[in-house]
């Protein structure tokens, strides 16, 4: 190991196993909660149950809210549009790993 | 800002590849769809950041009739990429608002956000205080920062320290804004998959006041790899192979990220028979499996030799490849 190996930072991980709640991902994204809820109403984000304090959210939230928070802003979607865009964008990824599998 | 800088001049007009005397309703029906075609959420083309940036720094002018005034009074015999000063005096008689607008904003993704020197000293900065305004009585937590991070397949498998370099808008005492670029050096923790966030605390934005600052977030992603190809933290491999050696069984050397392994091929296989080699995946606990391929290659027919040979095959072996047609 070199000297700088040794003064490199080190960080945490986060992926699906990661859940995190509506005010992490608040926070995160730097996004109200109206936005959270309204990106739940439309089923953007899917969250476990019970009561807002409670609920989690997979990590990917993140990304696919910062999606939204960009597509709003740089292309003028509302919520409906912008959910499309995300939902077209997953099925081009499931085929894209389809095709990696053949 | 320092005036007199020496800095490239930067064609806004050719940037959107719009004609000088296009109208306003026109630029802005061009930025929109350029801006779907390289957003760089939804955008496949490989400089999509980097264009979709270009395009918001040229909106930002040409969708104000204001800033597209003054820019056009630099007169229209500049090429892109040319050595530009302003003239003395630029910019009296005009007002900006001082606001970036268009496209790209900043919070952080891939770096830098900022719009081109070029840009800042014809208009002041893109977007100073940002995210700040009107709140510096308060003691207030820095922001998160975004970044997307590249690394080799291979890293994951032995890990991997990389440096990044961060041009991040930074509040100094007196309350302006600079950019200020930073380097760090990440640990990349073996086992690290496509897709995954490496979090590291307070290394995102300055707090003030007695905040705390944020934190840095790095999104991984793999480079495309010619040889493999990721699947969470499944590997898949392509391994051509000769028609006899698939029918026949062989064993042959096969480049893994982990290094040679000798791998034997059953016979009676197939075009597009899978192996799968347990755990030789994506390291972890439970790690990824690799999985080889096969691709059976035909030999050409180019000598009289390979002709005849295919010729005996066809006569001696009963075989309808379209049986179940």
């Amino acid at each position: 190991m070199t000297a700088r190996d040794t003064n490199a930072l080190s960080g945490s991980i986060f992926d699906d196993t990661t859940e995190i709640t509506i005010v992490e991902l608040c926070e995160v994204c730097s996004v109200e909660t109206k936005l959270v809820d309204e990106m739940l109403d439309e089923g953007v984000l899917e969250s476990t149950g019970g009561s807002r304090e409670k609920r989690r959210l997979p990590y990917s939230s993140v990304r696919r809210t910062r999606t939204v928070v960009h597509l709003q802003r740089d292309l003028g979607l509302n919520m409906a549009g912008a959910a499309l865009a995300l939902e077209l964008l997953d099925r081009i990824e499931n085929l894209r790993a389809r095709l990696r599998r053949r | 800002m320092t005036i007199g800088l020496a800095m490239e001049f930067r064609d806004y007009y050719e940037v959107m590849g719009v004609a000088r005397d296009a109208t306003q309703d026109n630029i802005k029906r061009v930025y929109r769809k350029l801006a779907r075609k390289y957003h760089p959420d939804v955008s496949d083309e490989t400089d999509a950041e980097k264009r979709f940036k270009e395009l918001g720094e040229a909106y930002a002018v040409l969708k104000d009739p204001k800033k597209r005034a003054a820019y056009d009074e630099l007169g229209a015999n500049w090429k892109d990429g040319q050595d530009f000063q302003p003239p003395p005096g630029w910019s009296e008689g005009f007002e900006f608002s001082g606001e970036g607008a268009g496209g790209f904003s900043g919070d952080g993704y891939g770096g830098g956000e900022q719009f081109s020197d070029f840009f800042e000293t014809l208009f002041g900065q893109s977007r100073a205080g940002a995210g700040y305004t009107g709140r510096r009585d308060f003691n207030m937590h820095g922001e998160d920062r975004h970044a997307r991070i590249s690394i080799d397949l291979r890293d994951s498998y032995t890990g991997a320290t990389r440096s990044i370099t961060l041009h991040a808008p930074e509040l100094t005492d007196d309350g302006h804004v600079v950019t200020r670029d930073r380097t760090l050096n990440v640990k990349i923790p073996k086992g690290i998959r496509d897709g995954q966030t490496i979090r590291l605390a307070g290394q995102g934005g300055p707090s003030i006041g007695d905040g705390k600052a944020g934190d840095l977030f790095l999104e991984v992603e793999f480079r495309p790899d010619d040889r493999y190809s990721v699947d969470g933290k499944h590997i898949y491999l392509d391994l051509p192979v000769a028609p006899w050696e698939a029918a026949l069984g062989v064993t042959v050397t096969v480049p893994l990220p982990s290094g040679n392994v000798d791998l034997k091929i059953p016979a009676g296989s197939n075009q597009g028979s899978k192996l799968r080699l347990k755990g030789k995946g994506i390291p972890a606990k439970q790690p990824g499996d690799l999985y080889v391929v096969l691709d059976v290659k035909l030999p050409p027919a180019h000598s009289d030799k390979a002709k005849a040979l295919y010729e005996k095959m066809s006569e001696e072996m009963p075989f309808n490849p379209r049986a179940n047609l």
